[in-house]
C-alpha cells in the first residue's frame, strides 16, 4: 500500500479535560486514488488529515507512507488549508517560489525553478497573476495559488483541507473542474475532506464516510464507480452516479444524522 | 499569556497635523487651477491652522514677557540675542562655538549607535520570548519591571562600568530603547496566525529561514510599533544623558547655556530637539508603511 493510516487513535489533553476524537482509524490508500473523506462539522476530519500531514500526532497508531513512517510535516505531504494560508508579504508568484526553493534548491538550478514556478501557476491558470499580492486577487484565485504552491512541492500525497468550503457555487465548480483536470493529468495520490456530498461523487474515487464524534471512526467506504474524464452534466442523470449520492446522504442523514450539541 | 497587548497602548501617535513646513506653490497656469485648487486647499487646510496658533503663542509669549522685569525672554529678544544659531545651524567659530546642526547631529549618532544596538538586540531577544513559553514565563517579569527605571537612572551605573561618557550615553540609549521593541516583538510573534506556522512545518523551514521569511514580516507591524516608541525614548534619553554627560551634545549645550545664563539659546535648541524628535518619529513611522505595506489581512 502507498499510503497507509494504521489504527490511529486520538484524544487531545487540555489540562485534566481529555476529548477523544478519533478512534481506530484504519484507511489503505493506492498509489494515484482520490480519497474523499466526508462527515459532520466537528467529528474529526481536519485533525485525520493533519495527523497524516504530520502538523499533529497520534495518541497510538501511525501513519505510513511508501514502506516509512512519518510523523513529522514534510513536503512530501502537502496541504492546501481551507484558508488558503498564503503569505501576505508575498507575491503570487513569491509565495509558489518561496515552496520551489525549499524542495529544489539542491536538484534545480536558478532558471529551472523560475520555469517551475511559472509552470505550476500555468496549471491553475494564474500567471497573469503573479506579481500580484494574495490581498489583491480573489477568494478564488488564492485557492488556486494554494493548489500551485503544493503541487509545486511535488508531493506524494496531496491533502486538501475543504479547499473550496469559502467559496462560492461557480467558483467552486470553475475550481473542481480544475482539480479533476489536473488529477487527471498528473496522477497525484490525494486525500480531500469534504462537507459537500456532490463534490465528493464528482472528484473521488473513493469516498470514506465518518460517524459523529466524540471517537469518531470510518462509518463507511465506497468505491465510486465512474469512468474518468467525469462531466459534470452527463453525470446528474448517470444511475452509478445517483446510486452513489444516495448512499451518501442516507449514511450521513439517515444513520449518522448530525446532533445538535445540548 | 501572561504579556497583554497593552503594551501596545503607549504608541505615540502623533496627530497627522504637519507643523508648517510646506511652503504654499507658486501659483500655478490657468489650465492647472482647476486642478490644482483642491490641492491647494488641502494644503492650507494642513498648514494654516498651525500657522495660526503659532503665530497667536507668539503674541501672546511676547505679550507676558515683555517688561524688563520677565524671568523669561520674549521672543524678539530671543530672536536678538540668539540669531547666529537660528539662521545658520551649520558654523564653525571655535571647539566649543559651533552650530546646534552639529550638536544635533553628535547626540544624533549616539542615538543611531544606541537605538540600532537596542533594535537589533531587542528584535532577537523578542523573538526568542515570544517563540518559547519558558522563556516568556522566565523572562517577561523581568522585563515589565526593569522597563520602568527611567532612563536616567541607569546612567551612573553605567558611567561605573564603562567609565567613559560616550559609550555611558550609547548605553543609556541602548536600555532606555529596548524594552519597547522586546515586548512588541514578542508580543507580534506570539500572534504569527497557526496557518503560516503550518506553511513552514510543512515547507522544513529552518529556524532562520524561519526569522527572515515568516517571524520578521509577520512581525513587522508590531515591531515597527515597539521601534517608534524606542525612538522616541531615545531622544528623550539622549537629552537628558548628555546634560550629566557633557560633550558636544545639543544636551549638554542645554546644560551650559544655563550655567552661562543664556536662556535665549536654550530657548532655541528646545525647538531643534521638538523638530528633531518630531523628524524622528516620522522617519520611523515612514519606513513602517513602506515595510509593512503588503501585510495587511488578506
Ligand atoms: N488542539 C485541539 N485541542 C483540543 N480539542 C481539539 C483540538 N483540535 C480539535 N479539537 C476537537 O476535535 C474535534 C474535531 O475537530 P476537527 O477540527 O478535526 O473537526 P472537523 O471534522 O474538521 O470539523 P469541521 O468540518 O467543522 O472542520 C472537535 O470537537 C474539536 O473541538
Ligand atoms: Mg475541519
Amino acid at each position: 500500500m502507498y499510503l497507509k493510516i494504521d489504527h490511529v487513535d486520538k484524544t487531545f489533553q487540555r489540562g485534566s479535560q481529555s476529548t477523544e476524537v478519533l478512534r481506530g482509524i484504519t484507511l489503505d490508500v493506492a498509489k494515484g486514488e482520490y480519497v474523499s473523506i466526508i462527515g459532520h462539522s466537528g467529528c474529526g476530519k481536519s485533525t485525520l488529515l493533519n495527523i497524516v500531514a504530520g502538523l499533529t500526532d497520534t495518541t497510538n497508531g501511525g501513519v505510513i507512507l511508501e514502506g516509512r513512517q512519518v510523523d513529522t510535516p514534510g513536503p512530501d505531504r502537502a496541504v492546501v488549508f481551507q484558508n488558503h494560508s498564503l503569505l501576505p508579504w508575498l507575491t503570487v508568484y513569491d509565495n509558489v517560489r518561496l515552496a520551489v526553493d525549499k524542495v529544489f534548491r539542491k536538484t534545480k538550478s536558478r532558471a529551472e525553478r523560475d520555469a517551475w514556478t511559472l509552470h505550476n501557476l500555468d496549471l491553475v491558470q494564474m500567471v497573469h497573476a503573479k506579481d500580484k499580492r494574495p490581498s489583491e486577487i480573489s477568494g478564488g484565485m488564492k485557492q488556486r495559488v494554494g493548489i500551485a504552491r503544493a503541487l509545486a512541492m511535488e508531493p506524494k500525497v496531496l491533502l486538501l483541507d475543504e479547499p473550496f468550503g469559502a467559496l462560492d457555487a461557480l467558483t467552486r465548480a470553475n475550481l473542481q473542474e480544475t482539480v479533476m483536470a489536473l488529477h487527471q493529468k498528473l496522477g497525484n495520490t490525494v486525500m480531500m475532506i469534504t462537507h459537500d456530498v456532490d463534490e465528493a461523487v464528482l472528484l473521488s474515487d473513493r469516498i470514506v464516510m465518518m460517524t459523529n464524534g466524540p471517537a469518531a471512526k470510518i462509518g463507511e467506504v465506497l468505491e465510486v464507480p465512474l469512468a474518468h474524464p467525469r462531466k459534470r452534466l452527463d453525470l446528474v442523470s448517470d444511475p452509478a452516479y445517483i446510486k452513489c449520492r444516495t448512499a451518501v446522504l442516507k449514511f450521513l442523514y439517515e444513520r449518522h444524522r448530525y446532533v445538535e450539541a445540548a | 499569556m501572561n504579556m497583554p497587548v497593552r503594551n501596545t497602548d503607549n504608541v505615540v501617535a502623533l496627530p497627522q497635523a504637519t507643523a508648517g513646513v510646506l511652503p504654499m506653490p507658486p501659483a500655478p497656469g490657468k489650465p492647472l487651477l482647476s486642478r490644482v485648487v483642491p490641492v491647494l486647499g488641502e494644503i492650507a487646510v494642513r498648514v494654516v491652522p498651525p500657522l495660526l496658533v503659532l503665530v497667536l503663542i507668539l503674541v501672546v509669549w511676547q505679550f507676558m514677557t515683555n517688561s524688563p522685569k520677565a524671568s523669561l525672554p520674549s521672543p524678539l529678544k530671543i530672536w536678538q540675542d540668539s540669531k547666529d544659531l537660528i539662521v545658520d545651524p551649520f558654523f564653525v567659530a571655535g571647539p566649543q562655538d559651533i552650530g546646534l546642526g552639529w550638536r544635533v547631529l553628535t547626540s544624533l549618532t549616539r542615538v543611531a549607535y544606541g537605538f540600532g544596538l537596542a533594535a537589533v538586540v531587542g528584535i532577537l531577544l523578542g523573538a526568542i520570548v515570544g517563540q518559547s513559553t519558558w522563556a516568556m514565563r522566565g523572562l517577561d517579569p523581568i522585563f515589565q519591571v526593569l522597563r520602568t527605571v527611567p532612563p536616567l537612572a541607569w546612567l551612573p551605573l553605567s558611567l561605573a562600568a564603562f567609565r567613559d561618557a560616550n559609550p555611558s550615553a550609547i548605553f543609556v540609549i541602548f536600555i532606555t530603547a529596548i524594552w519597547p521593541v522586546i515586548i512588541n516583538t514578542a508580543v507580534g510573534i506570539r500572534n504569527i496566525p497557526q496557518d503560516y506556522r503550518n506553511v513552514a512545518l510543512v515547507l522544513q523551514l529552518n529556524p532562520i529561514e524561519y526569522f527572515y521569511k515568516i517571524m520578521v514580516p509577520s512581525a513587522a507591524p508590531y515591531i515597527f510599533t515597539g521601534l517608534r516608541i524606542g525612538v522616541g525614548l531615545s531622544w528623550l534619553a539622549i537629552v537628558a544623558a548628555e546634560m550629566l554627560t557633557g560633550g558636544v551634545g545639543i544636551g549638554f549645550f542645554i546644560w551650559d547655556a544655563w550655567n552661562s545664563s543664556r536662556l535665549s539659546d536654550i530657548v532655541v535648541a528646545l525647538i531643534y530637539i521638538g523638530v528633531v524628535g518630531f523628524v524622528l518619529d516620522r522617519l520611523v513611522a515612514g519606513v513602517s508603511t513602506i515595510v509593512t505595506r503588503g501585510t495587511a489581512k488578506s
